[in-house]
């Protein structure tokens, strides 16, 4: 039986990191920059937390002695600054220096997995556990504390730690500002056509490294999420997986709507997960076939707003492409 | 006297990209009330000085004083601070954006695009202009699109306009409207700079004019006191004619006949519908009509670019046999000695690969040549620095990408590479867009060579003036019929007009 009111809470908290990510990822790209170092930017933002977390743990003198304001700060801080470093070399490396957006985000990937995995590494070791993992449970029951209601209602709604709330939020703030306020016009403006934009007297490369490090410091708290909430403060290298590629697959299914990525997060969330509710028995393939269903349906996605061919739904003109004034 | 005061000076500007100098040391004085006419061959640094007016390009040298008072301009937005404003030959416009969030865009403040509206609606009532704040640019034609960039510089409070060639892609009544709106805007005070390369438009439009040659200031003066042989003259530098040849064709035979062709649009509207003419080797056929009444798809049909409908497009050799071209690749009609030059208005849409340099877009059109296993890259080379010297390119050399040439400069090397060809029919679709006047009789004379050589000449040009003065004989489309196929010489250009807008011109009073 198909227990839907457990299934929905899980495909939610699994959407949470997609959410985030795709956010992020949504404004770098209205910006006209590709960040296909989304994966690595994430993943630096969940290591990020995971190091503040774990010199907090041991600086204090007992775990009696934890202030919860600076348990849930002080990891939130590292992340942003992990992933806010990760947008500034991606932007320095494509807007400044303008290298091809493409190698530098799969670089960015690789690069930020490797960082992950070398501070996790050294962090179990320091730890001394005699499993490869790193359990930072003190600081993680902070950022999963939600309400104590055990109602039907609470359950779907109110059963999350506040970095899901927040998530939601900044999708709603990000659909609000790029849609109706000046900075988002703007902004959209330098995704569709840089050389408009920068004749109608706004700073490009400003834009540019402005939504790009924003986006990037709100998918870091998609990496944040899901080492501290999700996976209640246990890191374990590799562990993230490939939210990070799923994140991006998201925001061409949204078609560039943060606002559309709330329910779609949660939808994909599901997809994501669907392969452990339905059951297949032993046989491993099926599985497999299932767990592809959120890129099936990404395709399925593209391939309906290619001959639909409405242009509102294509993805920013100038997106992958580097700009300069004087070039012609 | 004389109780105007320059609203700009331009003294000594310089301004060079790495090796080439667009400006050398340029003097320029723009005055309110008046439309000054700048003018200058393809290359000539007008585009580059007017850049730098509006903050696009930074001077290396040289100074600009705005009513009096120096300025320094380093980007867009100090321009319209000054009151600036450019209206460029490629729109500045975001596609998905609509007309009023274009005109706001940059600007300061809250968003409020009602209001916004509303400030729109009182310039256009103003000029006389007609636009829909809430349109998509992507839903607009060229005029509408250049409308709305008109109203952005009007929106800022700009009282100095610069209009980078903006009839190279209206229709004549829309030139017409635009002329119109810029009289108004002169008389009310503002001054107004115009980039053109067509000569009876100086002369119908502007009070003043200036003239470049090859980054370097050589005059101005008033309109009134000059004409177009000597305004050419000193763009040119020396003395040049300008009376298009027409020589009587010689034994003109028919090369290519078209019957009843009927082309529909990927979209199922009927762009060609019962088209039926026959095109003589050794005379110029030239295609009239409002744009986007079938040109393009007729020559595309031709070229085996297009799927047709029906009808059929017979390929006659000397001797009399013939082919069909219907159903035939593009490569094999080029093969049989077609050889289609189409340039559109993007200039590098169709034809050459802006990133690769002069040589190897000549390779795009011989690469299959040769039996070799590699590629023969001397001839290319070779026919590069050719068409460079016989079209008098200006280039730093045949290794620059064509997308550091100017727009005239790329498209003399179009045409020079299809030419070069030595084509039995040769398709031409605008191949005098946005060039100057020098580069254009460099053109029609290489056209009128080619007839001179047998070739059937189809030439669709949008300057009916052109179009009168060349073509042997004149087909005029008109929504994608044939409203009249008129011999060239003689025929009135009021006649032809009246037949590109309506089937048949107005016979049926006559």
């Amino acid at each position: 039986m198909f227990d839907i009111l457990s299934f929905i809470p899980r495909a939610i908290v699994q959407g949470v990191p997609l959410l985030l990510g795709s956010t992020g990822e949504t404004l770098t790209e209205k910006s006209g920059n590709l960040n296909l170092g989304i994966p690595g930017v994430m993943y630096v933002g969940a290591i990020g937390g995971v190091i503040g977390a774990f010199f907090y743990e041991q600086s204090l003198p007992s775990p009696e002695a934890i202030v919860p304001a600076l348990a849930v700060l002080i990891p939130l801080l590292c992340s942003l600054l992990g992933s806010l470093l990760m947008g500034l070399l991606y932007c320095f490396l494509t807007v400044t220096l303008r290298a091809n957006q493409n190698v530098t985000g799969l670089a960015l990937t690789t690069f930020g997995v490797g960082i992950g995995n070398f501070f996790g590494g050294s962090l179990i070791k320091l730890a001394g556990a005699d499993v490869p993992s790193l359990a930072l449970s003190a600081t993680s029951g902070y950022f999963s504390k939600s309400l104590p209601v055990s109602s039907a209602f609470g359950k779907l709604f109110l059963s999350y730690g506040f970095l899901a709330y927040l998530a939601v939020i900044i999708a709603l703030a990000a659909s609000y500002i790029l849609n109706h306020t000046r900075t988002g016009l703007h902004l959209r403006a330098v995704g569709e056509s840089p050389s408009t934009a920068d004749a109608a007297g706004i700073n490009v490369n400003r834009y540019k490294y402005v939504a790009t490090c924003t986006g990037s410091m709100i998918a870091g708290l998609g990496g944040l999420y899901y080492v501290m909430d999700y996976a209640s403060g246990v890191w374990s290298n590799n562990g993230f997986g490939d939210r990070g590629w799923l994140a991006i697959a998201l925001v061409i299914f949204t078609i560039w709507r943060p606002n559309v990525g709330v329910l779609s997060s949660f939808l994909f969330g599901g997809l994501y997960i669907l392969h452990m509710y339905i059951p297949s028995g032993m046989n491993l393939a099926v599985k497999e076939l299932y767990k592809m269903i959120p890129y099936v349906v990404t395709i399925v996605v593209l391939i309906i707003t290619s001959m639909r061919n409405k242009r509102e739904n294509q993805p920013p003109a100038a997106l992958g492409l580097a700009y300069f004034r004087e070039e012609r | 006297m004389d109780n105007k005061t320059a609203a700009v000076k331009m003294r000594n500007i310089t301004k060079t990209f790495g090796p080439v100098v667009a400006n050398d040391k340029v003097w320029l004085d723009i005055y309110r009330g008046e439309i000054l006419a700048l003018l200058g061959e393809n290359g000539s640094g007008k585009t580059t000085l007017m850049n730098m007016l509006s903050g696009i390009y930074f001077p290396d040298e040289g100074e600009i004083t705005i009513d009096g008072k120096e300025v320094v301009i380093r980007s867009p937005k100090d321009a319209f601070d000054l009151g600036i404003g450019m209206i460029h030959q490629h729109f500045k416009l975001v596609d998905v954006l609509t007309a009023a969030e274009n005109i706001v865009l940059g600007l300061e403040g809250k968003l409020d695009l009602k209001a916004a509206a509303e400030k729109i609606r009182s310039i256009c009532d103003a000029y006389g202009f007609e636009v829909d704040p809430n349109q998509k640019i992507y839903d607009m034609s060229v005029s509408q699109k250049q409308t709305v960039e008109i109203v952005k510089v009007l929106y800022r409070g700009a009282d100095i306009l610069i209009l980078d060639e903006p009839t190279a892609v209206l229709t004549p009544q829309e030139t017409d409207k635009l002329f119109a709106v810029l009289r108004n805007m002169r008389d009310d005070g503002k001054a107004i700079v115009i980039i053109t390369h067509k000569m009876h438009e100086v002369e119908e439009l502007s009070d003043r004019v200036a003239i470049l040659r090859h980054g370097q200031f050589i005059g101005d003066m008033p309109t009134k006191k000059t004409n177009a042989q000597e305004m050419t003259n000193m763009m040119v530098g020396h003395a040049v004619t300008l009376n298009i040849d027409r020589p009587e064709p010689k034994d003109a035979r028919p090369r290519i006949e078209v019957k009843n062709l009927t082309v529909r649009s990927i979209d199922g509207i009927l762009k060609l519908d019962g088209v039926s003419f026959t095109a003589n080797s050794g005379e110029i056929l030239g295609i009239a009509g409002i744009s986007g009444c079938g040109q393009k798809e007729l020559l595309e049909s031709i070229a085996g670019l297009q799927p047709v409908e029906s009808g059929s497009i017979e390929y006659i050799e000397d001797d009399g046999r013939r082919e069909q071209l219907i159903g035939k690749d593009p490569l094999s009609i080029a093969q049989m000695g077609v050889a289609l030059s189409f340039v559109p208005e993007d200039r590098l849409g169709m034809g050459l690969v802006a990133n690769m340099d002069l040589a190897d877009n000549m390779m795009l059109r011989s690469y299959r040549r040769g039996k070799s296993f590699f590629t023969d890259r001397k001839s290319p080379k070779q026919l590069a620095e050719d068409v460079v010297r016989r079209l008098d390119v200006n280039t730093p050399g045949i290794s620059t990408p064509v997308r550091r040439l100017s727009g005239g400069n790329v498209q003399k090397v179009l045409v020079g590479r299809e030419i070069s060809s030595a084509p039995t029919v040769l398709l031409t679709a605008y191949a005098v867009r946005g060039l100057d006047i020098h580069s254009s009789y460099t053109i029609y004379d290489l056209i009128n060579k080619q007839k001179a050589a047998g070739v059937a000449v189809l030439f669709v040009g949008e300057d009916l003036d052109v179009l009168l003065e060349l073509s042997d004989r004149i087909l005029v489309l008109c929504g994608g019929k044939v409203s009249g196929i008129v011999p060239g010489r003689g025929a009135k250009k009021r006649d032809v007009g009246m037949m590109m807008t309506k089937l048949g011109g107005d016979r049926q009073h006559a």
